[in-house]
């Protein structure tokens, strides 16, 4: 599984595509491939302030309830509405089409502090099949 | 894999939906060997049976298989199960969660006379569904499947191997479980992939399985039958011989089939597009009235969100609008009857 290198990784596998002082957030392949058939996603309203590590959303598989955390403060100023009508976006282009919300950062310079770059997530994906 | 029962359990093989849609419209496979199988044998399992349980056990025909649930004396159900009356020897089919209770149960009470023996990890139990179950283990088969009656079994050789061969299942499809010696499960399982691969045979796991069995109106237990959820409650008063002379909390259902006013188990559609999963809580007019016990988005209902709980009796009645309260926002639905899904029998048209 190749982890895009634009962008910064969570150890709850979302990602975060920084751009100046705005932010895309998503779920990585990874993420998208351990939870299955995606039936629902529910995302912040645009507007909603999102907290570092706290809850921003929701995936849901047929099976299994799974928490978004936020990777970075910030924002909400778009949120990917083609997603909740059709989920299984988020399966076929995690990293791609299937973005969930962009946001505006509260503090650009630090917001990839402490996460991990494209190969450090790669190590820990590779670390947890073991 | 996912540890069950003391088994590492297949949830997924491929995707719940994919698998799911192999059941509905050509057949999938499970590996169901983690279930409890307990033979027993003499002349008095049967009365001894008809005591411990709430289906009638003596009128059981040769090869014939019947669903049962062992009750507590409040009416609570200690498991749901398939009795199978076998040329020599009864089967006894319990959950994989409730193998140790009912072996318990059992192994305490036995009357003198009856041979009790715990085969789980000797067998095991391989179900093929779907509408073209028949077609794919018809040429592997030395008797004829096509005949076996729904509920009865036959034995025989399947791909060369032993097996005792039930028409039953939890998929709410036509199909038959496989019942084969533990050594011979691989062998069989290979076979079958390969034989039924050009039908779209596909092995499914245990979530397509759970889904498939929601959508049929099959109860599950720990959701909706318990220690505390009765045959009653669970809609499942079909199986409840009230003219038997007596068993395992018949007085008490009895009692709670007079006073009525018990809660049970509903099904419901949500409006809307959020999955309903066990445990929310769910409110009629702004009053809690019960809790869901099972959900799943239902690929054979489009997609929709489908649900059981149990609530309060007025509140339980079709056509009632119910709130569902997911992470803290109301999501409506409605009580429907169940099955959500029923199969077309040959002779009827869509």
């Amino acid at each position: 599984m190749s982890q895009p290198g634009d962008r910064v990784y969570t150890k709850e596998h979302e990602w975060l595509r920084i751009e100046g002082s705005s932010a895309t957030i998503g779920i990585t392949d990874y993420a998208q491939s351990s939870l299955g058939d995606i039936v629902y996603v529910e995302l912040p309203k645009p507007g909603a302030q999102l907290e570092r590590s706290k809850p921003m959303g929701v995936v849901e598989s047929v099976k299994a309830v799974s928490d978004i955390y936020a990777p970075a403060a910030g924002t909400v100023s778009e949120i990917n509405s083609s997603v909740e009508d059709d989920p299984a976006k988020v399966n076929a282009d995690p990293f791609g089409d299937g973005w969930l919300v962009k946001v505006t950062l509260q503090d650009p310079n630090a917001a990839a502090q402490g996460l991990l770059d494209a190969q450090a997530y790669a190590d820990f994906v590779a670390s947890l099949s073991h | 894999m996912s540890p069950f029962g003391g088994f590492l359990m297949p949830i997924v093989y491929s995707s719940i939906l994919d698998e799911h849609r192999a059941v509905r419209t050509a057949a999938g496979m499970f590996d169901l060997s983690h279930m409890g199988q307990f033979v027993l044998s003499g002349d008095g399992v049967a009365g001894w049976l008809d005591e411990l349980t709430v289906n009638e056990v003596a009128t059981m025909k040769p090869n014939q298989a019947r669903y049962n649930m062992f009750t507590n004396s409040r009416g609570g159900v200690h498991d749901d199960v398939i009795l199978y009356q076998l040329p020599g020897h009864w089967l006894l089919v319990v959950n994989a969660g409730n193998t140790e209770k009912i072996w318990q149960l059992l192994t305490a009470a036995l009357p003198p006379g009856i041979s009790l023996f715990n085969r789980t990890l000797e067998s095991a139990l391989i179900a093929v569904q779907g509408p073209r179950a028949v077609e794919i283990l018809k040429p592997l088969c030395d008797f004829d499947v096509a005949t076996l009656r729904y509920y009865y079994a036959g034995q025989g050789t399947v791909g060369g191997i032993a097996a005792e061969v039930a028409r039953t299942g939890y998929t709410g499809e036509d199909g038959f479980e496989l019942f084969i010696q533990a050594g011979s499960a691989q062998a069989l399982w290979d076979h079958l992939g390969e034989a039924g691969a050009g039908y779209g045979l596909l092995p499914a796991g245990l979530g397509a399985r759970d889904v498939l069995r929601l959508e049929a109106g099959m109860p599950l237990y720990g959701h909706e039958l318990s220690e505390d959820i009765t045959p009653l409650m669970g809609g499942q008063q079909w199986a409840v011989r009230f003219d038997k002379p007596s068993f395992s909390g018949k007085e008490a259902l009895e009692r709670q089939r007079l006073g009525g006013a018990f809660d049970r188990i509903a099904g419901l559609v949500m409006d809307g597009k959020a999955p309903a999963r066990a445990g929310y809580p769910v409110s009629f007019e702004g009053q809690i009235v019960g809790q869901i016990r099972s959900g799943a988005p239902a690929p054979a209902l489009g997609g929709k969100n489908i649900a059981t709980a149990l609530l309060k009796r007025p509140a339980a009645d079709v056509g009632t609008r119910l709130a569902v309260e997911i992470r803290g926002a109301q999501h409506m639905a409605t009580v429907v009857p169940m099955p959500f899904y029923k199969r077309l029998r040959s002779g009827e048209r869509s």
